[in-house]
């Protein structure tokens, strides 16, 4: 077994420094009947070759998002990331290191996270951020317990441009906790009205921007009328790139900010690992959940960095902590500041510029075809098509084309009369002609 | 027991050179924050400029700056380079944290997480285009089923604590479908602090269950508690092996009283290590336990993430799983995302789309090089591993719980340094200088000072002697009166012990430009 570094000799004479005959003398605090007599029933242990080949095989049943034209988002993006951005993580310093406890020899975690945190601020527009969190659908919901806590109330007002799958999560975690959610119909176009919803025992209203159909949604208007109410105002977006191009939540009055960064130097992954961003108002920093790196010097005077405000965790307070989270995606946060430290302010600009032309190049091929509109007015590199009849049936075939068309919106949202729309997302991966050739396939199909 | 002395390394080939014990000197680098190191108009991507066309951002474009330096990538490389040589690592050597399993990194396991098949997957895929992927997700669940014996597992919790909550959502769903509402949790004092801030999360009342004096919890005392709170127990969460490294004896009587009670059994499955392949958590009792992919099957830890928590239900809890589910049928592997999909009463989603399927890869590769044989042998390397260590400082450290054999980490208490002026962070911080990882410090709250030693199973027996040996020295050293080796220690250290009172009195949680410049900008 070539990850066991002892021989037969080693146990042997290790069994007799401790000075028992067997290896089961050192478990009979274990009932004896319970103790296992034999391996369970899987198989034996493989060589490297034999697991490689068979994880190949399995590999080989899926279709990579590189494999041909690709226009799914929804939630996760299929971005170029730099080859030097995986390089850097797979280093064994950061890769096998774990919590930084002792801040002294962790200072690499610690710095980078506090770049992490100094970019997810700026970009966000907020004051300052936290060290991440597991995804965005997870930090939304912490971020609706974290506006209880602050108001509290116990309410909450969820857009229907909300990530259903980000809702259900709010949603799951609100019934356990008794407190209420007012979740709205799904909203293709972005024309609810919110701020009828909101009254003065609602704790937050949640909006995602771009929303889940892509729509761009005006934050200001929500966020004068919260502040009037007391309410506090949780942004979201899944679309990290997005905060290139427009105006940061944080600077529309937003005082939760939230999302998902897996855009940003991390793979699709088929769903995670991801990372979670979450950026708020210097005056909430105790409130926050998660992982805080702040900066400090050491006896030398050295500037140096650790782990602060662990009063707020559970590992101090219990029952009592802010939120029971005792980990972060400390590697992927540094996935997300390498690349971001290789865009720059400008580099990400000019990435999300060319999303969102790619997008306007995308809307207008597939708007052009008789029979397919676009929904939405304003969007950046993600919007929702309405096609003749049923949506799911037309991505499969043209899955079968060979082209991945989008989400069919009644995947995750069954039941609702949207049937016939799908979420269509267009990168910087997207090029002529691929954008071309769905056109040309959507064309054929209908 | 024995203490064959003869077995350890010749201290004479480990006689400090230099002014440390084991010779070993940490790196001091100096390196700026990337914002200090940016400048205009560089950068380490190539993005071309998109052709003349017509935005659509109705009105939302962005007006505040975006003030984020960029690094060319020569530049970005060696910044994060030579911060990466600022970090202690299991690659680097022994990591002996109690309780957090720093045991080593199959690189095949990166390589395979990295196949396109499975990185360049889209989670909202049609599902004919990822029948790979599922069934990876269903075969890894099957494998955690088959080895702790339980019914059913929800694959989608993104860490241990997430896990938790996964399994006392089930808990309280359940209890729901009863008809009751029980509020009250017990939590052994040893429990990580995760078991109560859960419990508390979800609005149940924490009572603790105190340690017995031998380190472990007595099904009389569980009894006691339960009749106390007759009709109200909701559950009891225990961590077995627990935070003192012990195993609890009387885990099936505990499991039959919280039944009994009318509550459900929660195991927390962070030391899962110790008993991989020996025991099957479902025959003890246990009703969920979520499994720490981090720790046991050997994902990297990343410096504090991801993790991955999967979260196996007994038959009574199976039901209430939460979405998605994965089923296999004649056709393939079907996913199930929607409630209204299934004949189960998921109690709801834990996360958006279906967890972690990149620790889910490495996982499972893991557990095919090991296969049966090989996670039963883990478990007893570990659990060989930790007692030797125990044997060979048990003389010099004071063991509070000598009663029983250590699982696969080894509690020591700090009244070995009573008559000294060293301190258990001392204590730790002097081991920095030695170049090792200190071990776990003042955990579990249950002995004063804790020191918690976790060698795992990938720790070969010469590392092990190098460690106890350094250990061993720095024992006599403090009892000797060498305090200035401890009180001043870190020294060669990037950084010396930091002021982490004042980091938390004033928080600084990002960069700011320095207060000349601002002013400049705000003057114009």
């Amino acid at each position: 077994m070539r990850y066991l570094p002892h021989t037969d000799q080693d146990r042997a004479d290790m069994l007799r420094v401790i000075g028992v005959e067997t290896i089961d003398e050192l478990f009979r605090d274990v009932p004896a009947d319970k103790l296992l007599k034999e391996a369970v029933d899987l198989p034996r242990h493989k060589s490297e070759m034999e697991v490689a080949r068979l994880m190949r095989r399995l590999a080989a049943k899926n279709r990579a998002a590189g494999d041909g034209p690709f226009f799914l988002g929804a939630g996760a993006y299929h971005h170029h990331v730099p080859a030097s951005v995986d390089h850097i993580i797979q280093r064994s310093e950061y890769l096998t290191s774990y919590t930084p406890y002792q801040p002294e020899i962790s200072q690499g975690t610690l710095q980078t996270l506090f770049e992490f945190q100094t970019q997810v601020a700026e970009l966000t527009g907020t004051e300052v951020a936290n060290a991440s969190m597991y995804d965005g659908s997870t930090a939304t919901a912490e971020a609706v317990l974290m506006a209880c806590r602050v108001t509290k109330r116990s309410k909450a007002v969820l857009s229907g441009g909300l990530h259903p799958q980000y809702r259900e999560v709010v949603e799951t975690l609100a019934n356990m906790e008794d407190d209420e959610c007012i979740s709205l119909p799904p909203d293709p176009k972005g024309g609810e009205d919110l701020l009828a919803e909101i009254s003065e025992d609602v704790a937050c209203v949640v909006v995602q921007s771009p929303s889940f159909y892509g729509q761009l949604i005006d934050l200001k208007p929500l966020a004068a009328r919260c502040r009037e109410k007391g309410v506090l105002l949780v942004a979201v977006f899944t679309e990290v790139v997005s905060l290139g191009l427009i105006e940061p939540p944080g600077a529309q009055g937003a005082d939760i900010v939230v999302g998902e960064g897996q855009s940003i130097g991390n793979a699709l992954s088929f769903g995670g690992p991801y990372v979670g961003l979450f950026a708020t108002k210097q005056k909430y920093i105790r409130q926050m959940p998660g992982r805080l790196c702040g900066e400090t010097r050491d006896r030398e005077g050295k500037r140096g960095y650790v782990l602060t405000l662990n009063t707020r965790e559970q590992h101090i307070r219990r029952d009592k902590a802010t939120s029971n989270i005792c980990t972060n995606s400390g590697l992927c946060a540094l996935a997300f500041t390498a690349h971001m430290t290789l865009l720059g302010g400008d580099g990400l600009k000019k990435l999300a510029l060319r999303n969102h032309e790619r997008a306007c190049r995308l809307a207008d091929a597939l708007g052009a075809i008789s029979g397919v509109e676009v929904v939405n007015d304003s969007f950046f590199n993600e919007f929702t098509i309405r096609v003749p009849g049923d949506a799911a049936a037309l991505v499969e075939k043209l899955a079968d084309a060979g082209i991945v068309a989008g989400l069919p919106v009644s995947r995750l949202e069954p039941d609702c009369g949207l049937d016939d729309l799908i979420v269509v997302a267009a990168t910087e991966t997207a090029t002529d002609d691929d954008i071309a050739a769905y056109a040309s396939a959507i064309e054929a199909a209908l | 027991m024995v203490n064959d002395e003869h077995l350890a390394p010749s201290l004479a080939t480990l006689k400090p050179k230099r002014p440390t014990f084991s010779g070993n000197k940490a790196l001091d680098i100096s390196e700026p924050l990337l914002f200090e190191l940016g400048r205009d108009g560089v950068s380490g991507v190539d993005i071309e400029e998109p052709a003349a066309f017509t935005p659509r951002l109705g009105g939302q474009e962005r007006q505040a700056a975006l003030d984020l330096p960029a690094l060319s990538e020569p530049e970005a490389m060696r910044h994060y380079v030579r911060l990466s040589q600022k970090n202690y690592a299991i690659d680097m050597g022994i990591y002996p944290l109690g309780s957090c399993t720093m045991k080593h990194n199959p690189r095949l396991n990166e390589q395979m997480a990295r196949l396109p098949g499975f990185a360049d997957l889209h989670p909202l895929q049609p599902v004919d285009t990822v029948q790979g992927a599922l069934e990876l997700i269903h075969e890894c669940g099957r494998y955690l089923c088959t080895l702790t014996g339980m019914a059913s597992v929800a694959m989608s919790p993104k860490a241990g604590a997430h896990g938790e909550l996964c399994g006392m959502m089930s808990v309280k769903a359940a209890l729901a479908a009863r008809g009751e509402d029980r509020r009250t949790v017990l939590v052994p004092a040893s429990a990580h602090g995760t078991n109560p801030a859960t419990a508390a999360l979800l609005g149940f009342k924490v009572v603790t269950v105190p340690a017995g004096e031998d380190g472990t919890v007595a099904a009389e005392m569980v009894r006691e508690i339960c009749a106390k709170h007759e009709g109200d127990v909701a559950a009891l969460m225990l961590t077995n092996p627990n935070t003192c490294g012990l195993f609890e004896p009387q885990i099936v009587a505990i499991a039959e009283a919280i039944h009994e009670a009318g509550g459900y059994f929660y195991c927390d499955g962070a030391n899962l290590n110790a008993i991989l392949g020996k025991v099957r958590p479902g025959d003890l009792g246990v009703d969920a336990m979520h499994i720490n992919l981090h720790k046991t099957f050997s994902t990297p830890h990343g410096g504090g993430g991801p993790g991955a928590g999967p979260t196996v239900l007994s038959e009574a809890l199976a039901p209430f799983a939460p979405l998605p589910l994965i089923a296999k049928t004649e056709e393939g592997y079907r996913l199930i995302e929607t409630a209204e999909d299934c004949e189960e009463k998921p109690f709801g989603r834990m996360t958006a789309f279906h967890g972690q399927m990149g620790m889910f890869v490495r996982a499972f590769a893991w557990m095919l090089s090991h296969g049966a044989d090989g996670m039963r042998q883990v478990a007893e390397d570990a659990v060989l591993n930790a007692n030797y260590v125990r044997a060979r400082l048990q003389d010099l450290m004071s063991l509070p719980f000598p009663d029983h054999p250590s699982m696969h980490e080894v509690l020591f208490d700090e009244s070995f340094l009573e008559e000294t002026e060293v301190t258990t962070l001392d204590f730790a911080k002097a081991m920095i200088d030695e170049g090792f990882h200190p071990m776990t410090m003042y955990f579990p709250l249950v002995v004063k000072g804790a020191m918690l030693i976790e060698p795992t199973e990938s720790e070969s027996r010469a590392s092990l002697d190098v460690f106890t040996a350094t250990l061993r020295d720095l024992v006599m050293s403090a009892k000797a009166g060498d305090t200035a080796r401890f009180v001043d220690a870190p020294r060669f250290a990037p950084r010396r012990r930091l002021d982490e009172t004042g980091a938390a009195r004033k928080p600084v949680l990002r960069w700011t430009p320095p207060a000349s410049e601002a002013e400049a900008e705000a003057a114009e």
